[in-house]
């Protein structure tokens, strides 16, 4: 059915949609939301909540919005008095064995049952008799079950058999003593299973990890892009108070569709470390003394002066900072290795090329394209005398020899390793992935932004910030307001990246010339 | 009627000829009383021509719903190359109904023929027999005859020596009441969860294992074979002459408070005053008829005025206020507590709801409780407002009609005998009226 566009017309508003689009997604490209619980972009039509109820002009009954494909000439009433009607009838079903427990949920604030019963539901039940009780159960992984709650919508179900093809859930009982069940034997352990809490629309499946942890309205939300692996999943950053609570997956159908994988959910504590090092430092001595910026950047500088550069960069840092650490590079003649570590692959089969990848890095693919080599010693190219650069790395790992051949060690990282203490001639502290803007390129080529989610500690700057101050101290123009204007520069001198921008890239990236041609052909 | 008492006079016997006939049981009984020549008679003639013989009988589906068998045969387009499947609903789960368990009981070689002609018909090598689980007997009944007629070679690859492939399987359903819904029945097959399917896709373009699939009641499938015996002109025949959209004879599964409960076959359109009084026998001594419910628990039920006015076929009914349903008739004296009855059966369609859709799965047991409430004396009088609202809700928004079927005896029940739901509300008891003799 190749493009047949179909007229009609939703709440009023003229809406052309491919042939066979069904009315709930045909209203949202007019910008109508029509409420809804088990239906979900990402999974198969169930078409059971019946709350997406809407009339369609000449059809004798009330039509399932999420169940029924667009028709030539249809007129459809999503909020006429019969919808309406029908609607708070749901509503107030789906709530009389509920109970009404928000103010202890963790889900009240961004709950589905929530917000349409606001918006409208009845303003008060009519049940005088008991409610049905279940208890609470863990479901293994992250997730517990509060089956009160539930509304059966199934689509935690439909998750695990259609999307992660790992049969762990099923819908045991009948009538109103139906829950969620596990099958025997079973735990939520599937290395994606997680998503099962973003996917339920209230409060019944629940992060053990996010537990009581912060209110929904409490906390601040940043796109973000997942640093744990090379496949680059789009996520947002939760925050309150500086501090990271959550990490979950934001829609992006080209990378991550709607989801995220559990280890990458749950591996944020690392961005609230407290023990930084938030103040440049340089040698004096034996140790290591606070200093200015400047005296920092110059004694940096001065230490590479007539000496070549040798980058150990980390495929985990953005694209702004490995491109300034090419041109260091360049400047200084020298050269800039990475490594990757690596992890056991974890796919999700029921969407194409998304997986949890075996690098787990998210820029090894933007580290080489802006000239790093990739390299399991990537200290064996260093010659005697080099000025060893550790960009955001360690040094566990590396022959002791070759790190002996560096002439002066400068450290540019978030924390001070103990070996650091000891061997650096410079410290200069950098903020991490959600506490500056930056660009990960994944492992197919997607050039993708994260934004700002909380601030830095103490004196602490952005990685590209640092660099281009320490490449103006030799000598060359890098003179940078915003990470944006180190985006430019580097799409200006790098073909792969022309013509892109932050503006262009906006919240899903865009694919490198290579990459891009390889998708067409 | 046949068995267990004998036929009245006023009964047409077609397919409960051989009601409680030992010998009719088997496949040589079965074949000394023109068992099978039917079906060598359809396997000879073509597809289309059987589709033609029984659209011109005007065979309805007998489970319920009504739908004309021919035209729902002519649905399975033979040339689209894929397999197809017959399915016959054989699940009688609907309260009040017990007419296909005689026919499994007494004539199963009269279903497998059927099954046989209608599997031909449309163009199906399968046949699954859906048998609820509770009917232990007919099952034992159904499978002992497939095996004679396997082995007598009237199934399998060489159906009867014409070359033709008929292979007929019983599956056992476990219980379920929805499982008799046709999309539930078919999940059931398929060893998934009894949850009905939203429609469209109809079983006709994917049932089945995603097949092109037509599902067809027992007593439907049971009249094929008098039908191709002795044509489509001869089935018309019985019925009322005005009504030529009801033909055929039905079977009438009678339960509750009359004299003589049991199974009865007339022609479509016979009197149900007459019915009632005298095949049924009439009320229980010194009773009186209060309500009835003439086509099983999912059909509204009707006061006596309404019932005697009745002619008993689809049309018949329906111009009284209900339907003919399956044909389980339950019939409720003055004895009884009315609102208990309603009660007792949003309480069933509480328990067999398969959970699916919100209005059926909280509707059906939030109904249960205010009406238990009602009964047990604590009722109010927004109660009864509330059970409107709720009916309201659960009818016609739902993947099944399950949900509307709990509502239909509430309305009906709250239309018709609201008096008494007041009465219970104000704690009296008018309903329980002392015999008058």
């Amino acid at each position: 059915m190749a493009d047949a566009m179909i007229n009609l017309t939703i709440e009023g508003r003229a809406v052309s949609v491919p042939q066979g689009t069904s009315i709930l997604e045909a209203a949202k490209t007019a910008g109508i939301l029509i409420p809804h619980y088990c239906y979900h972009p990402g999974l198969p039509v169930a078409g059971v909540c019946r709350m997406c109820l809407v009339e369609v002009e000449k059809a004798p009954k009330l039509a399932p919005s999420c169940a029924t494909s667009v028709a030539e000439g249809q007129v459809v009433h999503v909020h006429s008095p019969k919808a309406l009607e029908a609607r708070k009838g749901v509503l107030e079903m789906l709530l009389i064995n509920h109970p009404l427990d928000c103010p202890i949920c963790d889900q009240a604030g961004e709950c589905e049952l929530q917000d349409y019963t606001y918006q409208e539901g009845r303003a008060a039940g009519r049940l005088r008799d008991g409610k049905r009780f279940n208890p609470v159960e863990d479901f293994g992984g992250d997730v517990m079950y509060v089956t009160n709650r539930c509304i059966l919508c199934t689509r935690c179900v439909r998750f695990m058999d259609d999307v992660a093809h790992d049969a762990v859930l099923n819908v045991s009982e009948r009538g109103d003593r139906a829950l969620i069940g596990k099958f025997e034997g079973k735990d939520l352990t599937h290395p994606w299973a997680g998503n099962v809490i973003d996917l339920c629309p209230v409060g019944a499946l629940l992060s053990k990890d996010s537990l009581n942890k912060v209110r929904a309205w409490e906390v601040d939300r940043t796109a973000s892009v997942c640093p744990g692996c090379s496949q680059g999943c789009n996520m947002i950053v939760e925050t309150r108070d500086n501090m990271v609570v959550r990490l979950r997956p934001r829609p992006n159908d080209a990378v991550n569709q709607y989801f995220m994988c559990d280890q990458g959910r749950l591996d944020y504590r690392w961005m609230n470390r407290q023990d930084r090092v938030d103040v440049p430092l340089v040698r004096q001595g034996a140790a290591l003394a606070t200093a200015e910026w400047e005296a920092a950047i110059a004694a940096a500088a001065s230490l590479l002066e007539g000496k070549r550069a040798h980058v150990l960069a980390s495929p985990g840092l953005p694209n702004e900072a490995l491109y300034l650490l090419s041109r260091l590079v360049g400047k200084t003649g020298g050269a800039g290795a990475f490594r990757v570590r690596q992890g056991e692959e974890a796919p999700l089969p029921g969407v194409p090329d998304l997986a949890r990848r075996t690098d787990l890095a998210p820029n090894g693919r933007g580290a080489e394209l802006l000239g790093m080599t990739r390299a399991g010693a990537p200290l064996a190219g260093m010659k005697a005398g080099d000025v060893l650069i550790v960009a955001d790395e360690e040094l566990a790992g590396m022959d002791a020899p070759d790190v002996a051949k560096a002439g002066a060690i400068i450290v540019i990282g978030t924390t001070l390793p103990a070996w650091a203490r000891h061997a650096a001639s410079v410290v200069l502290p950098i903020t991490n992935v959600v506490e500056e803007e930056g660009t990960f390129t994944n492992l197919r080529g997607r050039v993708q932004r994260f934004r700002q989610a909380k601030s830095g500690p103490g004196f602490a700057r952005p990685s590209w910030l640092v660099l281009a101050d320490l490449l103006a101290a030799l000598g060359e123009s890098a003179t940078y307001m915003m990470a944006n204007d180190v985006f430019d520069a580097l799409a200006a001198s790098h073909p792969e990246f022309a013509g892109m921008s932050y503006d262009a890239l906006g919240l899903k990236g865009a694919l490198v010339k290579s990459a891009a041609a390889g998708a067409t052909a | 009627m046949g068995y267990p008492h004998k036929p009245h006079d006023r009964e047409t016997t077609v397919l409960s000829k051989y009601f409680g006939d030992a010998e009719a049981i088997t496949l040589a009984g079965w074949k000394q009383r023109g068992g099978y020549a039917a079906l060598e008679k359809a396997l000879g003639m073509s597809p289309a021509e059987i589709v033609a013989v029984v659209k011109e009988s005007g065979l309805r589906g007998r489970g319920g719903a009504g739908f004309p068998t021919g035209v729902k045969w002519s649905f399975m387009k033979l040339d689209d190359g894929k397999p197809h499947y017959l399915c016959c609903n054989a699940d009688e789960s609907e309260p009040g109904t017990f007419k296909d368990r005689e026919i499994m009981r007494w004539t199963p070689h009269a279903l497998i023929e059927g099954c046989a002609i209608g599997a031909y018909a449309i163009g199906a090598e399968t046949c699954y027999i859906y048998i609820r689980g509770e009917f232990t007997e007919p099952i034992m009944r159904v499978e002992a005859a497939l095996a004679e007629a396997y082995a007598a070679g009237i199934l399998g690859t060489n159906a009867m020596g014409t070359g033709k492939t008929i292979n007929i399987y019983v599956h056992r359903g476990a219980g379920a009441y929805i499982c008799g819904e046709e999309t539930a029945l078919m999940n059931s097959i398929e060893g998934r969860r009894g949850n009905p399917r939203i429609k469209p896709p109809f079983p006709a373009v994917a049932g089945v294992f995603g097949q092109p699939t037509t599902i067809n009641n027992v007593e439907t499938l049971a009249a094929v074979p008098h039908i191709i015996n002795n044509g489509g002109a001869w089935y018309k025949t019985f019925g009322r002459a005005d009504n030529p959209r009801s033909t055929g004879t039905k079977l009438f599964s009678v339960c509750g408070n009359v004299q003589r409960p049991g199974n009865y076959e007339v022609p479509l359109g016979f009197p149900f005053k007459d019915f009632l009084y005298d095949l049924c026998g009439g009320p229980l001594p010194g009773r009186r008829f209060k309500a009835i419910i003439p086509g099983g628990i999912s059909v509204p039920i009707q006061t006596v005025d309404e019932a005697e006015a009745s002619l008993m076929d689809y049309e018949g009914f329906v111009e009284q206020g209900t339907m003919l349903g399956s044909g389980g008739v339950i019939v409720i004296d003055d004895a009884q507590n009315l609102v208990k009855q309603i009660a007792r059966a949003a309480r069933f369609f509480a328990h067999e709801s398969c959970a699916q859709c919100t209005q059926c799965r909280e509707g059906t047991s939030w109904t249960t409780r205010i009406l238990e409430r009602i009964v047990a004396g604590d009722g109010t009088a927004e109660d009864l407002d509330t059970l409107v609202d709720i009916a309201d809700n659960m009818t016609g928004k739902t993947i099944c009609v399950l949900s509307d079927s709990c509502a239909v005896p509430v309305m009906s029940g709250l239309q018709k005998f609201r008096g008494d739901f007041e009465a219970l509300i104000k704690k009296k008891t008018v309903h329980m009226v002392p015999a008058v003799a």
